[in-house]
């Protein structure tokens, strides 16, 4: 029972920075400086997750070839910037990912 | 393909129904690897020594996925309340970033709205819909379509995991999860619009690789956001100034 209680304060901890900037930025005047700084949050936001996502693995640098991610990811950057197509991408990168466990040893 | 609401007014006239459906659509490699890495969640909180209600209802109330492996591992190793607590809000709180960038797309609704629409900002879904909305403006109700998909795939394949993932051994073992990074790679192509932007993604990657061996948890993501932004923003300004 306690735990459950545990993770009702996780929720609310986790809730809480998701809905109140939104609620509050949409209903008031957000000054013109922080609007030219809140458009490089995307970009950089996914930048910042991808990149330890490839380039590491148990929070060291592997940039072998027993990295599968990153080998894979060279496939969907072709796709991506070829085509932009959200699925596509996905596809070709879940197969390259699946091909190289399957084909290429030492995981 | 229908033509699509582009305007203030044509959102107001838009089809709440297909822009929910077209928003569950778009969330398709999301499910995907929601579901794989919901299993995978399922099976490491059970082995963490979570009941089945106890691992399901963190995915029903958290719905945040690094948190909650971190979590299993903190419950596992028996920690305090306190400890587990923090370090959710800590791991989670990059999502006031994300949920501040997509306030200028969604003014003018009401307070439940948006109470509804910040419940379903995750890593994936923000990634999309920050992506989406950069081409065009929608009806809010595509954001839902998209939130309730991937919180369906995500409680789903929770479920699965604590009940059955003992009984199909392997099935987390493929890696199904990389639809994941395969998508964040599509968007954040998607998102290259300038030279700007582009070097600012590279400067976000590099400090985030930097900061994450500096210091541990998730601090890597929001300090190299803000400083990203921060650096990327002033300059721009001062290029348009001087």
């Amino acid at each position: 029972m306690e735990n459950l209680w545990i993770i009702v304060a996780m929720g609310a901890v986790t809730y809480l920075p998701r809905a109140i900037p939104l609620a509050v930025l949409a209903q008031i005047k957000i000054p013109e400086g922080f609007i030219r700084w809140l458009r490089f949050v995307p970009v950089a936001v996914l930048a910042a997750l991808l990149a330890p996502e490839l380039l590491l693995r148990d929070g060291a640098f592997d940039l072998s070839l027993s990295n599968h991610y990153l080998l894979a990811a060279v496939p969907c950057f072709l796709v991506a910037v070829k085509t932009k197509n959200l699925l596509l991408t996905v596809g070709v990168g879940l197969a390259a990912a699946i091909l190289l466990q399957s084909y290429l040893p030492g995981v | 393909m229908m033509s699509l609401p582009t305007t203030e007014a044509t959102l107001k006239t838009a089809n709440p129904v297909g822009e929910l459906a077209a928003g569950v659509s778009q969330a398709t490699p999301i499910m995907l690897g929601y579901v794989v890495l919901a299993m995978a969640f399922g099976i490491l909180a059970r082995e963490a020594g979570l009941t089945i209600l106890e691992t399901v209802a963190m995915s029903v109330i958290v719905f945040a996925g690094a948190s909650q492996f971190i979590a299993a591992g903190m419950f596992a190793a028996a920690m305090s309340p306190a400890t587990i607590i923090l370090t959710t809000f800590l791991v989670n709180l990059r999502h006031i970033l994300m949920s501040a960038s997509l306030a200028p797309y969604l003014r003018g609704l009401k307070l439940h709205s948006y109470a509804l629409l910040g419940w379903g900002i995750t890593d994936e879904t923000f990634a999309v819909h920050s992506t989406v909305y950069r081409e065009r403006r929608r009806h809010h109700w595509f954001i839902y379509g998209t939130n309730f998909a991937a919180y369906a795939a995500w409680v789903s394949g929770t479920v699965i995991g604590a009940l059955f993932g003992s009984i199909v051994p392997g099935i987390d073992q493929l890696p199904l999860g990389f639809a994941l990074p395969a998508m964040f790679i599509c968007l954040l192509v998607m998102q290259l619009s300038d030279r700007l932007v582009l070097y600012a993604g590279v400067l976000a990657a590099g400090l985030s690789l930097l900061f994450g061996q500096l210091w541990e948890g998730n601090w890597n993501i929001i300090l190299a956001t803000v400083l990203t932004a921060t650096i990327a923003s002033g300059w721009e300004k001062w290029k348009i100034s001087g």
